[in-house]
C-alpha cells in the first residue's frame, strides 16, 4: 500500500480535495457553524433544507465535496504526522489510518446520500 | 540501495542531529507551515460535520433540531470559529500558492504570480454568493 508507484495517484486526490475545500467549505462552515446557530442569519426551515437535499445535485455536489476534501485531509495530515510529529515509523498504521478513514468516510458518505428518501 | 551498509572502522556510522518533536515551534515560519498542514484536520472535521447534518436532515425534524441545538453551543461555536480561520488559512494558502503550480507565460514572458493569484479570490467570493444564495433562500 502507498508505495512510490501511488504516490501520484493520492497526491492527485489531495490536490482536488485542496481546491474543492479552499473554494467551498469557508461559505458551508460560515453559515452553518456560525452564522444560523448564532442568528446573524434566519436558518432556513428543515423542510426547505431536505427539499435542497432531495435534489440530485445537491447530492452529488456533497458527494465529491465529501469524498474529495477526505483524501486532501487523509494525505496532508500522513504528512503531517511524518514531518511534524516525526512519526515517520507508524507508516503503515498511519497510511491504513488515514486513506482507510477517507475511505471508509466516503463510504458513509454515498451511503447517506443515497438514502436521502 | 538494497544492501545494509555496514558499520565499520572505515565507514562510520551516520552522524544524525536529534531533532525534537517541537523543532516547528522554533521559527515562525516552520510553525506557519504545521499550522497549515494541521488545516486538513479541520477539513475532515467539517465533512464529518456535513455528513452528520445530512443524516439528521433524512431522520427528521427532531433529529435535526437536536443538531442544531447541538451547533448552538457555546463550545462548539468556539470549535468551529477556530476550525473557521484554519480553513481560512487553507483556502489563502491554496490560492497564495497557485503560481507555484501554473506557470503561464504571455509572449514570452511569465505572467505575474499577482495575475494568476487573483482569479481565485474573484472566483471564491462569487461561488461563495452563490452558495450562501442557494442555502439561505431555500
Amino acid at each position: 500500500m502507498a508505495n512510490k508507484s501511488n504516490v501520484a495517484f493520492f497526491w492527485a486526490l489531495f490536490s482536488a480535495g485542496g481546491v474543492v475545500s479552499a473554494f467551498l467549505l469557508p461559505v458551508h462552515v460560515f453559515l452553518f457553524g456560525l452564522a444560523f446557530p448564532l442568528g446573524w442569519i434566519a436558518s432556513p426551515s428543515h423542510e426547505s433544507l431536505l427539499a435542497l437535499l432531495q435534489s440530485p445535485v445537491t447530492r452529488i455536489y456533497l458527494l465529491v465535496l465529501c469524498v474529495l476534501s477526505l483524501f486532501h485531509w487523509a494525505h496532508r495530515f500522513r504528512y503531517t504526522l511524518y514531518d511534524g510529529a516525526q512519526m515517520k515509523h507508524l507508516n503503515e498504521v498511519i497510511v491504513v489510518l488515514t486513506y482507510g478513514g477517507a475511505t471508509l468516510g466516503s463510504v458513509v458518505a454515498i451511503y447517506l446520500l443515497l438514502n436521502v428518501g | 540501495m538494497t544492501e545494509r551498509s555496514a558499520y565499520t572502522e572505515f565507514r562510520p556510522k551516520w552522524y544524525r542531529a536529534r531533532v525534537s518533536t517541537y523543532w516547528w515551534l522554533s521559527q515562525w515560519s516552520y510553525t506557519k507551515f504545521i499550522l497549515r498542514e494541521l488545516s486538513s484536520v479541520f477539513v475532515g472535521y467539517f465533512i464529518v460535520i456535513t455528513l452528520l447534518q445530512v443524516r439528521a436532515l433524512t431522520l427528521g425534524a427532531s433529529s435535526y433540531a437536536e443538531l442544531q441545538l447541538w451547533l448552538g453551543n457555546p463550545l462548539v461555536i468556539l470549535l468551529n470559529t477556530v476550525g473557521f480561520l484554519f480553513l481560512l488559512l487553507h483556502t489563502i494558502t491554496w490560492f497564495n500558492l497557485t503560481p507555484r503550480a501554473i506557470v503561464l507565460r504571455l509572449g514570452g514572458k511569465r505572467v505575474p504570480d499577482i495575475l494568476i493569484i487573483a482569479p481565485n479570490y474573484v472566483a471564491w467570493v462569487v461561488i461563495s454568493g452563490v452558495l450562501a444564495w442557494v442555502i439561505v433562500g431555500s
